[in-house]
């Protein structure tokens, strides 16, 4: 291992924690909000099973207008927010609150575009059938569209690493931030490439291991 | 037994279905055939409230459905099973799990779906392929899946939209072959739609001819008198072809 890898192991470390900490709320939130709102989103849509154009157009401004923000510029906007859910603006619990707002929004797109290419005859099919809508959404929706979300997941990840890099700026740490104030700042390049080396393999890793659980669960 | 009376269907500005009255009795195998745009896939979706009417009621045995909404209208449905042009299979799924999906919506037991999938799946001459998943299956074999996950609630109606469109003639041969037998070793009445004479002729007592959204004619198709019936169906369709309404035979 590279000297400046061991000089500064521990920050290290704790940095990638950070990441951790902050990706790993915002997989969470894009699962457990983002996937309900982009179905949600998709089941609005017109000739779709719900169909409401004034709840998918309110929904799909929405989502849109916080895709539309530079995140840089989200993350201070949403300060005020932020200080009212945590309780100060600073630090990398403070940094999830801006983190988990872009999961869901972006993965809720993502999602919704994956439910699009399910066959409309596998739905109608499921309505034949007397299946209740909850019944269509896990038994048929997500069985079908289960490998293009897997991916959408993947892509949405590796975005939410290259966001949490920017949370620096209200002290949420991570590992970008340690390569900009290690590395940049101090004029340790061979420390930043060294991050950014190890920042690629990870992205590689998770888009590897996306892909291959997409492959091994179609079966289409 | 099944009736329509005075169904209508307007999709924009254009009138599908026109004040469509049809009685379907318990046990018969009726056609409905058209060219497409004739409005009988549409007719057939509203038996199962696929489609809602406008206008008209659907009644079946006795109920009237088109005023029905949620649990019951999906309890309706489960009796009134429906198989497509395009199979519409999971394609994630096996054979197996295609069929039971049918039973977990019917909510039964646990413990019978295992033995009521391969029921169902013997009855179509899947059994050995329950472990295949669709996309491993020719156009005949999934449509059968399609059929064993239709009748393994036994339903009292199978509506069939264009079930054979898609396949070969021996593929259709084996489809409608099967069709029939459920009809006759479980007595459901089943509807079929088809643009394909040949396919209401073979196995169809009775038939609706659309044209335009409305019944053009209803025929009768008696065991010696299959002729009868060709000659007289031809002749709507040449009439028809003749005013250019009728642009697929």
């Amino acid at each position: 291992m590279p000297d400046v890898l061991l000089e500064y192991q521990s920050e290290i470390w704790v940095s990638i924690g950070e990441t951790f900490i902050m990706v790993g709320f915002s997989i969470l939130a894009a699962l457990l909000i983002g996937l309900p709102v982009g179905t949600f989103l998709f089941l609005c849509r017109k000739g779709q099973l719900l169909e409401n154009q004034l709840v998918f157009s309110s929904l799909n401004l929405i989502v849109n207008i916080i895709r539309s923000f530079p995140f840089l510029l989200l993350v201070i906007f949403l300060i005020p927010f932020t200080r009212f859910i945590i309780g100060t603006a600073i630090g990398t619990a403070a940094a999830t609150v801006p983190m988990t707002i872009i999961a869901i929004a972006h993965y809720s797109r993502l999602a919704e575009q994956s439910l699009l290419d399910v066959p409309k005859g596998v739905m109608e099919a499921a309505v034949s059938m007397g299946a209740s809508v909850k019944d269509i959404i896990f038994k048929f929706l997500y069985v079908e569209a289960r490998s293009a979300l897997v991916l959408s997941m993947t892509t949405s990840t590796i975005s939410f690493i290259s966001y949490s890099t920017i949370m620096g700026v209200v002290g949420g740490g991570g590992i970008g931030d340690f390569a900009i104030r290690y590395g940049y700042l101090q004029f340790r390049t061979d420390l930043m490439i060294y991050i950014i080396i190890i920042m690629v393999i990870c992205v590689q890793i998770i888009q590897y291991a996306g892909i291959t659980l997409a492959r091994k669960i179609d079966k289409r | 037994m099944i009736s329509l009376h005075n169904v209508s269907k307007r999709f924009g500005s254009f009138e599908a279905i026109r004040s469509v009255s049809l009685r379907i009795e318990s046990g018969e195998i009726h056609g409905i055939i058209g060219a497409s745009g004739a409005g009988k896939s549409t007719l057939v979706r509203m038996m199962n409230l696929i489609e809602q009417p406008d206008e008209g009621d659907v009644v079946i045995d006795g109920e009237t459905l088109n005023h029905l909404k949620g649990k019951r209208i999906r309890q309706i449905r489960q009796s009134l099973a429906m198989i497509f042009q395009g199979h519409h299979l999971l394609s994630n799924k096996t054979v197996f799990d295609n069929v039971v999906v049918a039973l977990q919506l019917a909510k039964v037991p646990k413990k019978l779906r295992a033995e009521k999938v391969m029921e169902s799946l013997r009855f179509v001459g899947l059994d050995q392929l329950k472990d295949q998943y669709p996309g491993q299956l020719s156009g005949g074999q999934k449509q059968r899946v399609a059929i064993a996950r239709a009748i393994v609630n036994q339903p009292k109606v199978l509506l069939c939209d264009e079930p054979t469109s898609s396949l070969d003639p021996n593929t259709t041969a084996e489809v409608l072959e099967v069709i029939q037998r459920i009809n006759q070793e479980f007595g459901v009445t089943i509807i079929i739609v088809s643009h394909e004479m040949e396919v209401i002729k073979s196995v169809c007592e009775r038939v609706t001819v659309m044209a335009d959204g409305q019944v053009y004619q209803e025929l009768e198709i008696e065991p010696t008198g299959v002729h009868k019936m060709e000659h007289s169906a031809e002749g709507i369709i040449k009439r028809l072809k003749s005013g250019g309404d009728f642009n697929h035979a």
